[in-house]
């Protein structure tokens, strides 16, 4: 009892923790490649404790979803990075939720963002909160199969079962093509689900162009403090998704402190690892237009169709 | 007992039928008495309800008839009882709302004919499902749609309603056509309208008759559902009758269809199917819930949006139920009972979630006295109950942990992700596309209930009509607070429902599956034992609001005291205005734009120019619309035709009595020369 309460709260500071690390990483990636030097990694740490002391500035317009929503969505994204195995194979909250689960819950989050995107009045938030409900919902269902089709390799759509048995290779099955078609849609989900080019921007506060940016435009100081750290998070939480389900090699399987510490260093190098990819992608492609992105995402659901169908060819 | 219980629901729907109409013109008295009435019945009806869950046989009773074939027979076993609770639920609370919200009628309409009929319909809609005769069923089926038809037409004065309740005249008689002749295929083998004669027939139906039972009923009942294309009367009609009406059309009458569905293919037909029943019962679920949800995007009228979402969760139900038809001709008992037990958890939880948004839209429609969202905003500083509960219903019905429509839905995805286990490779590699379907409906229902309580209750009014709103009164925020309860407790108690669920679910298809559902104490519900996926709602439930909190806390420890200063919104320098906010057409136009292939779109933008100069509009004039795809392609060549055909048969109606009696000598002649 005292073990699993340990390995939650551990897994929330590692989730806590290194999440700014990997956009400064990312911010870092990109400054290098434009041949600039850039800020430190840590530098988003230092932002958000400055955000942190800053006096808040709230629209009168708006209501009390305004002021609970950046505390609701940090909470359901902690919550889902909690369900989510990311130095030990086996989570102790595996029964609380499987990955269908963190799904919905991020979903939660996004809910109430979209409302609190359209709680201050402005165009804006409103622009924000449509724009970030069609690249909702053409991800979903590509995400859905995609989970569907790793899921079929250990025949539960349970987390800790499918890292813990694709782990020790034990009792899977599983052939490499439908794996890395579901590896790539799920890779395609990410970049839209967490904002990044090309389907968002991140650096932009280019009216016409920003997605997430317009939704949380009306917040400040620790509201946005809280808004940014959860956007961290789902970033992290994506990468530690893509790198545990398809290759969680190196992460602990027993409870174990030594092994559980050599599980958080291969873990940090495999998001860190994924954090350049992404950073090199957005320096190479251009944000794409708004609705192009039914294109790539499109792309993103045939593939994980294709992967499920696949693995069942594969095994008659 | 429960006779006495039954009896007690019976002279309570019975009493409230009768008692307003001898209060002549005193509305409040017809008020008090219709409601306090149906209020009687209701309770006694959950009594029923659950002592019929808990009961070990059934409960049979039955008076003869003086028509033949005709017996009042009723039979509550745990199928009945499931759905005799979730239509007295919904009907406790919308009576407690009725009582405020029909003072909006008061010197407009006759509150004691409102009243009779509203306690008709839910006597009705009980009987219906406890009738345990073909006959009888059919009766107080037709009742049920003769008075639904009396309550959606009580504001005959407009156009609009009339129109919608000639529509939905129509298509509940083509169901109720299908309903009999899925009735008489069982008749003509059982010879006999019992239920206890359909269900073994003295020689078992040939399979190509059963086929014809299955699809005649999937028609009949789905019809009254709203499946597509059958579902083109539900947004007419839900919205037309008063709000608590529609709250009991939307969230209980189309579920007396699921209830005729489940009981003909588990019952009756002996949850013996091939695969294609359950294939097209999953496939029509799939594509309504996508259909559903699509064209409720697209409404601004907020009963109508609701309506449309009535035709998405029937879809959903049937996905489960379609899933727990595949697995049951496969012999995957387990599974199969694992897809029903999906389908009717949802059932109650949209009996639930749609009878509070239909009271919350209810409650709007009193408070501003229009239907159209883009005429609301800012009202959750007007009625800030209202707006909490509305925000229940719309965080349950999309589905976001740790609400009741997450559980439903998760397990509905459940039976889908272990459609593996099936045999054959066609069917399964078929069935994650419906899951994808799901997944695109939930997101999809998410962002319309983001654009319905956003546009609704937030940012600033947006017309007269929300910045005069007021509160409602407290009758009606009874009744609301009441359902949110029933949707909070049935989305963190599953350890409560599935066994409920389950009493109803073993006889049918002959495994309990509870206690192998529920796992850790009953906390979490594990379909497939250890190792395979699960939730735990009460978990998640305690965690967030424990996270929050923790969130507050490690904000304060971080930054300090908070100091917060209010400001107007940043208008780009200029004031803004509630013309200049976000409206649901915008909100809603990306998702247009994109599926475009079905919406189909038109645009009109006309624009006047100002004669001094041709750079600045004096005028301008913007329509869009969407294709209504069905009424032309489907439904409008067959009116056209039946028009065209009763044109030709006009001749002989020539208005003559003596070719009127000369057509009945004939006819009477063939007869006799027939049975000669």
């Amino acid at each position: 009892m005292i073990e699993s309460a340990v390995i939650v709260l551990g897994q929330a500071v590692a989730a806590l923790l290194v999440s700014p690390f990997i956009v400064g990483l990312i911010r870092k990636v990109k400054a290098r490649l434009q041949c600039r030097r850039g800020a430190g990694v840590i530098q988003p740490y230092y932002d958000l404790l400055k955000l942190f002391r800053k006096d808040v500035v709230v629209s009168t317009n708006t209501s009390w979803i305004f002021t609970a929503t950046p505390y609701i969505l940090f909470a359901s994204t902690l919550m889902a990075s909690l369900l989510v195995p990311i130095f030990l194979s086996k989570v102790p909250l595996n029964f609380a939720g499987d990955v269908i689960t963190v799904v919905y819950l991020l979903a939660l989050g996004t809910f109430f963002l979209m409302l609190a995107g359209l709680d201050a009045g402005s165009a804006f938030g409103g622009m924000g909160s449509s724009r970030e409900a069609i690249v909702a919902s053409l991800t979903e269902p590509a995400m859905i199969l995609s989970i569907f089709a790793v899921g079929l390799t250990a025949g539960s759509t349970n987390l800790s079962t499918i890292v813990h048995k694709t782990a020790l290779l034990q009792d899977i099955v599983t052939d490499p093509p439908p794996h890395l078609m579901a590896f790539v849609a799920l890779f395609i989900v990410t970049l839209a689900e967490t904002g990044r080019v090309p389907v968002d921007n991140p650096a932009t506060h280019l009216e016409l162009t920003m997605i997430h940016e317009a939704m949380v435009l009306e917040y400040s100081g620790r509201y946005l403090a809280l808004v940014e750290w959860a956007s961290a998070l789902k970033l992290l939480l994506f990468l530690t998704l893509l790198s545990n389900i398809f290759a969680p090699w190196g992460i602990a399987t027993e409870a174990e402190p030594a092994r559980m510490a050599l599980g958080v260093l291969v873990w940090l190098a495999k998001v860190s690892g994924l954090a350049v990819v992404i950073g090199v992608i957005e320096s190479m492609f251009a944000k794409l237009r708004l609705f192009r992105v039914t294109d790539l995402l499109g792309v993103a659901f045939i593939l994980s169709l294709l992967a499920v169908v696949f693995f069942y060819i594969l095994r008659v | 007992m429960i006779q006495l219980f039954l009896l007690i629901a019976l002279v309570g729907y019975g009493l409230g039928i009768f008692l307003p109409l001898l209060a002549h013109r005193r509305p409040h008295v017809q008020n008090i008495l219709a409601h306090g009435a149906a209020l009687l019945g209701a309770v006694g009806g959950v009594v029923v309800g659950a002592m019929g869950l808990a009961a070990e046989g059934p409960y049979v009773f039955s008076l003869p008839s003086t028509l033949p074939l005709l017996r009042y027979a009723i039979r509550l076993d745990p199928l009945s009882a499931f759905f005799v609770l979730v239509i007295s639920l919904v009907g406790v609370a919308v009576s407690v709302f009725a009582v405020g919200y029909v003072r909006e009628f008061y010197g407009r309409h006759s509150i004691g004919a409102l009243g009779a009929l509203y306690n008709a319909f839910l006597l009705s809609m009980t009987l219906v499902v406890l009738a345990d005769d073909g006959f009888f069923f059919l009766v107080v089926w037709e009742i049920m749609s003769l008075v639904s038809y009396f309550l959606v037409v009580t504001e005959h004065e407009k156009a609009e309603v009339r129109y919608a309740g000639f529509f939905y005249l129509i298509m509940t008689h083509v169901g109720t056509a299908f309903i009999i002749v899925t009735y008489l295929v069982f008749y003509q083998q059982a010879g006999s309208f019992s239920f206890e004669a359909f269900r073994n027939p003295s020689e078992p139906l040939p399979q190509g008759l059963r086929s014809v039972a299955f699809v005649a009923s999937l028609i009949g009942f789905g019809t009254k559902a709203g499946i597509v294309p059958l579902h083109v009367w539900l947004p007419y009609a839900h919205p037309a009758a008063p709000s608590h009406v529609s709250a009991l059309m939307s969230g209980v009458m189309i579920k007396t269809a699921i209830y005729g569905m489940v009981r003909v293919y588990f019952d009756f037909l002996g949850g013996e199917f091939p695969w294609w029943w359950g294939f097209v019962v999953l496939t029509v679920g799939a594509v309504s819930a996508l259909l559903g949800v699509m064209y409720a995007l697209m409404e601004h009228d907020l009963k109508s949006l609701l309506a449309y979402h009535s035709v998405e969760n029937i879809g959903i139900i049937l996905m489960g139920i379609g899933a727990g038809m595949i697995f049951q001709s496969y012999g995957l008992t387990q599974l199969a009972a694992l897809g029903l037990l999906a389908g009717l958890y949802h059932t109650v939880n949209h009996a639930m979630f749609k009878g509070l948004l239909f009271l919350g839209a209810g409650s709007l429609l009193y408070a501003t006295h229009t239907r159209n969202m883009e005429e609301y905003g800012g009202l959750i500083r007007k009625m800030p109950w209202t707006a909490f509960f509305f925000l229940v219903g719309a965080v349950s019905i999309a589905a976001l942990p740790p609400s009741n429509g997450f559980v439903s839905e998760w397990l509905t995805f459940q039976s889908l992700f272990l459609s593996f286990q099936i045999p054959d490779l066609l069917v399964k590699m078929m069935l994650p596309i419906g899951a994808a379907m799901l997944a695109l409906t939930g997101v999809l229902a998410l962002a319309c209930f983001a654009k319905a309580f956003g546009i609704s209750f937030l940012a600033m009014p947006r017309s007269a009509h929300a910045r005069n709103a007021r509160e409602v009164p407290v009758a009606m925020r009874v009744g609301m607070a009441g359902l949110a309860v029933v949707c909070v407790l049935l989305g963190v108690a599953p350890m409560v429902v599935v066994p409920v669920i389950d009493r109803v679910t073993a006889p049918l298809i002959g495994v309990s599956i509870a206690d192998k559902v529920l796992a850790e104490g009953g906390l979490a519900l594990m379909p497939m034992g250890v190792g395979s996926a699960a939730i735990s709602t009460p978990v998640l439930g305690l965690l967030l609001a424990l996270l929050v909190p923790v969130a507050w806390l490690m904000a304060v420890v971080i930054g300090g005291k908070l100091r917060k200063r209010f400001y107007k919104t940043w208008g780009c320098g200029i004031t803004l205005k509630p013309r200049m906010e976000y409206t649901a057409t915008g909100f809603a136009q990306p998702i247009k734009q994109v599926f475009s292939t079905i919406y189909r779109p038109t645009v009109k933008l006309e624009t006047e120019l100002l004669e001094e100069s041709r750079y600045f509009a004096k005028r301008m004039h913007f329509e869009t619309h969407i294709e209504p795809v069905f009424q032309k392609y489907l439904y409008d060549p067959v009116v056209r035709s039946l028009n065209a055909v009763a044109d030709r048969l006009r001749v002989v109606q020539a208005g003559s009595l003596q070719l009127y009696l000369s057509y009945i000598f004939v006819t009477l002649l063939i007869l006799l020369l027939w049975v000669r």
